[in-house]
């Protein structure tokens, strides 16, 4: 279980979260949903444990564990897992090497056996063809090279071979056409189950359309305003976030 | 770069002050032939613009630049109004706009002035930022110099209108050796514009001018310079010889000094403007546009030195070479142990047009810290024949195509420069090319 | 503002003096006046050092504080060779400037000839360096390799140079005849006694002719206080495919100097390397890439990785020269500072005469990108593993460049094994 408690951040000095609470139990989908600016994508770095986004007041524990002195890697290892944005090219890592030593370093951590090179080929066939991830893009260097669509598929790809416990999904809807979020959100959908927390982190409703879920959180100015059912996105979609944002001003 | 960027100081220098690296070619100078300092003809020195000679005020004019005070009232929006310092053969002979300045505090006048009136600032900043002995050049202008701008911005103070000095060599067989010192105090801001003009004259002439600027905290300094000395005649005889070090010093936190020049004259150039960047935060900025014709030698660039922490560089270079020139870009980009942090941008294009000329990049990367982040950039290319057929094809002709094309070429410089300089630029561009095609 | 005072001779130069005396003594009057003419243009410039725009950065008269002895013939074990590691190869193998034919490869190879040179090789050089001259006129021998035209040799063809002795200054001659339509890889290793301190200068001329495929790899994993210095002159014909690539991993103090030509049209040149540095090591590339005729491509990609004290030099400069139009030069420079005190220099120069080219450089120097270690370890990588992951991948970019599966395979377990990265990195 995942509890965050006042959570207060900032970047570069510049306060962004100011005073999160949430708590997102196994096999419950979270959907975050907010204007630009209004600190989604920080609270998902914050999470994952990127260096420079200092946490100034609060706490993130999950599953008991105090999370503010494990760097991104132990976090990874102890089940945590974002799906990026932008993510990022690396040129000269070829993406199955890549594959392979995330998982083994995981594996690792947890004091479990590193996987056998055949099974391990076999495994991500699997996962790439369900994804549609061609084996050319598994060839290249890890990201080098792919589409938009391409980027976000192999981050799917990534998180059913990785397994975790914790899915962060920062807007991975953007930039998707409507085939590739059925192919993308089919993936997400497959790996819900009961022991899974998930965080799917949007600008828009479409994206809840396909993955839908159990609670909807509206972020503001770094702050949780409103929080509801599945209803309140439909609602946000029809009258915007202009109630929130003036809200806020008020 | 002075002297010192390649070869660790005056020695570099041979006995006649050039130095060996850079690359620019020309007959060793007769120091003992030149004039060091010549007052303007008229002896007494103009006492008003009245008794100017009209060949200089035809000079301001065809540069856009006012320099009777009426003038400027009748016809400009007081936004757009430009002090300036006129400073013939090293003597300035007409400052205007002194007595409003003197209301926002700004003390702008000869450096002969300030001398006199200044002491404590003069003392206290000249010569800080380039010591006597930093290069020949220097040092032959520490010797001789003769005269100058001096500026001084208050603590907070927003100069109120753009200042200038504008310079002219008119005697013959001079050499020119102003100097110029800029401070901008705590928290304030001042934009600076230098124009250099030079009649033709047989004779080669130098120029061997000193800058000094000062940025203390918070402070910003903005200074352009359009040049146009004389670049000798179609067969390479006569024009000046440009020699300057100018250098200015974000000495305190979070100051920022901006370079922006526009050389199309002299027939050789040999000028680095340069930051040393010691107070943290601190910025420095470099953009240029350097074209040479005929058969002009350019060896210009910059120097970025990192000393603090958190500080960063932009050097926008565009050299536009033409004719039988040589054009060489010469920049040192260097983070000290303490500079963590530091970062700097580099940008070098060059576009040659016609296949007798030379456009040459030489960077030196210095880096001694490993959180400093340097990315430089340099490419080389000429107008190709796809642009200029579209161009023809709309109706323009090769030399207003080429102008066109070298144009947006250096836009991107060309829009640093404060309004009153960008649109003289332009035409300054499109006169150096004329006779480079066809 | 005074005329340069005259500089004073160092130790090094004056044990160079006696030296010479004594390499004359023993020459043939042929040889003598050779000898004698490369002597006096090294004298007439001395130990390079930093006012010298060329060794601006690497100030060998500070560094250089003694000539050591000129080495002696010496037969090595066979086994101290490594060359090329396990590859299965035809071996050269020169010790302390001389050809060794009992550890060299015996059998005949169809379309290659070694021969032992006679003392000095007249090579005419590209450059008027210093230090080529001093090889010029110290050489202790050397070879001739020619491979003949439309030869296509399989078998990497490994020229092992070795220092063997203590305190010994070694210095090699090459001269290498390509022929034109010949294919074939040259693995060149530099390589001394461990720990050894020793002084190695070679000197190396090479002539390609047209619409040759040569791929030349130099490893420089001389010991860790050896001062190496090679001096590489290349000319290429017209239409030809020449590939050459350093792995400098060695010396305290190492200096490659090539100086390139292009002779013919058509021909494309790639120039790469990778510079693993790490306690107080000082390494320096410096390149002359002369575009001299039209329609030539080259690329110049060079990649360092500084670690602790070190300092890595990197000085390029693309020659146009008038008429040389359709010229394509790219050279880029990386490199990545794993330490506050190591550090870079890096000149990347262009020097362009024709207007109808395409020419282009960059550098770039910094630490390890912060995004992508925080992309590793947010898929569970630790910290150090992720770090080396990502120096493996910085380095293998450019090897894989080289495009030759033999030395990508050699380089990238050579590389992997600097970063101690074996266990850390799955395949």
């Amino acid at each position: 279980m995942l509890e965050i408690k006042n959570l207060h951040a900032e970047v570069d000095g510049n306060k962004i979260l100011r005073g999160i609470d949430l708590t997102v139990r196994p096999g419950e989908v979270h959907a975050i949903m907010g204007p630009n600016g209004s600190g989604k994508s920080t609270l998902s770095y914050v999470l994952a444990g990127k260096e420079d986004y200092e946490i100034t007041e609060g706490s993130i524990s999950y599953n008991g564990v105090d999370w503010s002195e494990l760097g991104a890697d132990e976090r990874a290892a102890a089940g945590m897992f974002l799906a990026f944005q932008y993510p990022i090219e690396i040129p000269g890592v070829a993406t199955m090497t890549f594959l392979k030593t995330a998982l083994n370093a995981q594996r690792k951590a947890r004091g479990e056996d590193e996987i056998s090179t055949p099974d391990f080929m076999k495994l991500v066939r699997e996962k790439s063809k369900e994804l549609k991830v061609t084996p050319d893009m598994l060839k290249r260097p890890l990201n080098v090279g792919f589409s938009g669509g391409e980027k976000k598929r192999a981050e799917i790809l990534q998180m059913s071979l990785l397994e975790p416990t914790l899915c962060v999904l920062d807007e991975t809807d953007s930039g998707l056409d409507i085939d590739a979020l059925r192919i993308v959100s089919e993936g997400v959908n497959q790996l819900r189950s009961p022991e899974r927390s998930m965080i799917v982190i949007t600008h828009y409703q479409r994206l809840l359309d396909h993955i839908v879920p159990d609670v909807v959180h509206v972020l503001s100015k770094g702050k949780i305003v409103k929080t509801g059912g599945k209803e309140l996105a439909l609602e946000l979609e029809k009258n915007g976030y202009a109630d929130y944002v003036d809200e806020e001003a008020a | 770069m002075d002297a010192k960027l390649a070869s660790g100081g005056i020695s570099s220098l041979e006995n006649d002050g050039r130095a060996t690296w850079a690359r620019v070619e020309y007959p060793k100078i007769d120091f003992e032939d030149l004039h060091y300092y010549a007052a303007p003809k008229n002896t007494e020195g103009p006492k008003s613009l009245d008794e100017v000679d009209p060949e200089l005020l035809e000079t301001y004019k065809k540069l856009g630049i006012p320099l009777s005070e009426q003038e400027i009232l009748a016809g400009v929006a007081p936004e757009n109004r430009v002090a300036v310092d006129a400073v013939f053969d090293s003597v300035s002979v007409a400052t205007t706009f002194k007595e409003e300045l003197a209301k926002a505090g700004v003390i702008f006048c000869p450096i002969s002035e300030a001398v006199r009136e200044h002491p404590e600032l003069v003392q206290k900043y000249l010569g800080s930022v380039v010591p006597v002995s930093d290069n020949f050049y220097a040092t032959l202008n520490s010797a001789v110099f003769s005269d100058g701008s001096f500026v001084y911005v208050p603590p907070g103070v927003r100069c109120p209108m753009e200042l200038s000095t504008y310079f002219r060599i008119n005697e013959k067989n001079t050499g020119q050796f102003e100097r110029t010192l800029i401070i901008a105090d705590k928290g304030s801001y001042v934009s600076y514009l230098e124009g250099c003009t030079a009649p033709q004259r047989d004779e080669n002439q130098l120029h061997a001018a000193v800058v000094e600027l000062v940025a203390l905290e918070d402070a910003e300094i903005k200074y352009s310079t359009v040049q146009n000395w004389y670049p000798g005649d179609s067969e390479g005889k006569g024009g000046i010889y440009n020699f300057v070090t100018k250098r200015g010093d974000c000495r305190e936190k979070n100051s920022k000094i901006s370079w922006t020049q526009v050389e199309t004259g002299s027939a050789i150039t040999w000028k680095y403007p340069s930051c040393i960047l010691r107070g943290d935060n601190s910025q420095g900025e470099f953009y240029s546009i350097a074209i040479s014709n005929g058969h002009q030698q350019i060896d210009s660039g910059t120097k970025m030195i990192h000393l603090g922490k958190n500080t960063a560089s932009r050097i926008i270079s565009k050299g536009i070479s033409a004719g039988v020139s040589q054009n060489t870009y010469r920049g040192q980009v260097s983070a000290h142990r303490k500079a963590s942090n530091a970062r700097n941008f580099t940008q070098c294009d060059s576009l040659l047009i016609g296949d007798k000329c030379g456009a040459h990049t030489v960077p030196y990367i210095e880096s001694k810290n490993s959180s400093a982040v340097f990315e430089h950039e340099a490419t080389t290319s000429k107008i190709s024949d796809d642009q200029m057929f579209y161009c023809q094809a709309r109706g323009l002709d090769e030399e207003e195509a080429v102008a066109l094309i070298v144009n947006g070429f250096v836009r991107d410089v060309i829009q640093q420069l404060p309004m009153e300089f960008a649109v003289e630029a332009q035409k300054l561009i499109s006169i150096s090319l004329e006779g480079s095609v066809g | 503002m005074n005329a340069p005072a005259k500089i004073q001779e160092t130790k090094a130069e004056q044990s160079l003096n006696a030296q010479f005396d004594a390499t004359l003594a023993q020459t043939t009057q042929d040889n003598a006046n050779q000898r004698k003419q490369a002597w006096d243009a090294f004298k007439a410039k001395g130990i390079p050092h930093r006012r010298v725009e060329e060794w601006h950065y690497t100030d060998l008269r500070t560094k250089m504080t003694d000539a050591f002895a000129l080495a002696s013939k010496t037969s090595p074990k066979a086994d101290a060779l490594t060359g090329a590691g396990g590859l299965e190869t035809y071996r050269i193998a020169i010790v302390n400037g001389r050809y060794v034919p009992e550890l060299s490869s015996n059998q005949a190879l169809a379309g290659l000839t070694v021969t032992e040179a006679e003392g000095f090789l007249a090579a005419q050089l590209g450059t008027d360096d210093a230090m080529a001259h001093l090889n010029q006129a110290l050489v202790q021998g050397g070879i001739t390799i020619k491979i003949d035209a439309d030869a296509t040799i399989e078998a990497p063809i490994e020229i092992v140079r070795y220092t063997d002795g203590t305190e010994v200054s070694s210095y090699a001659g090459t001269s290498v005849e390509i022929g034109s339509g010949a294919k074939a890889l040259i693995i060149e290793s530099f390589e001394g006694d461990a720990e050894a301190a020793y002084q190695s200068n070679a000197l190396t001329e090479v002539k390609v002719g047209d619409k040759a495929n040569i791929h030349w790899l130099k490893l420089q994993v001389e010991s860790e206080k050896a001062q190496h210095i090679e001096t590489l002159s290349i000319e290429l014909g017209a239409e030809t495919n020449f590939q050459h690539f350093i792995y400098n991993e060695g010396s305290a103090l190492s200096r490659a100097q090539l100086f390139l030509e292009f002779k013919g049209e058509g021909t494309h040149a790639g120039l790469r390397g990778t510079c693993l540095l790490k306690d107080s090591q000082h390494a320096d590339i410096t390149l002359f890439v002369n575009h001299a005729v039209p329609e030539c491509e080259s690329r110049e990609y060079y990649r360092a990785v500084v670690d602790d004290k070190a300092r890595a030099v990197f000085q390029g400069k693309i020659i146009v020269e008038p008429g040389a139009q359709k010229t394509d030069g790219q050279m880029m420079i990386k490199s990545l500072l794993l330490s506050d005190t190591a550090e870079i220099n890096a000149k990347p120069e262009l020097e362009i005469f024709a207007d109808d080219v395409q020419c282009a450089h960059g550098s770039t120097t910094g630490d390890i990108d912060e995004d992508l270690l925080f992309y590793l370890m947010a898929r569970g990588i630790p910290e150090a593993q992720a770090r080396k992951i990502l120096v493996l991948a910085f380095l293998s970019e450019a090897i894989e460049e080289f495009e030759e599966e033999r030395s990508v395979e050699l380089l990238e377990a050579m590389t992997r094994k600097w970063l101690h990265a074996d266990e850390m990195v799955s395949e």
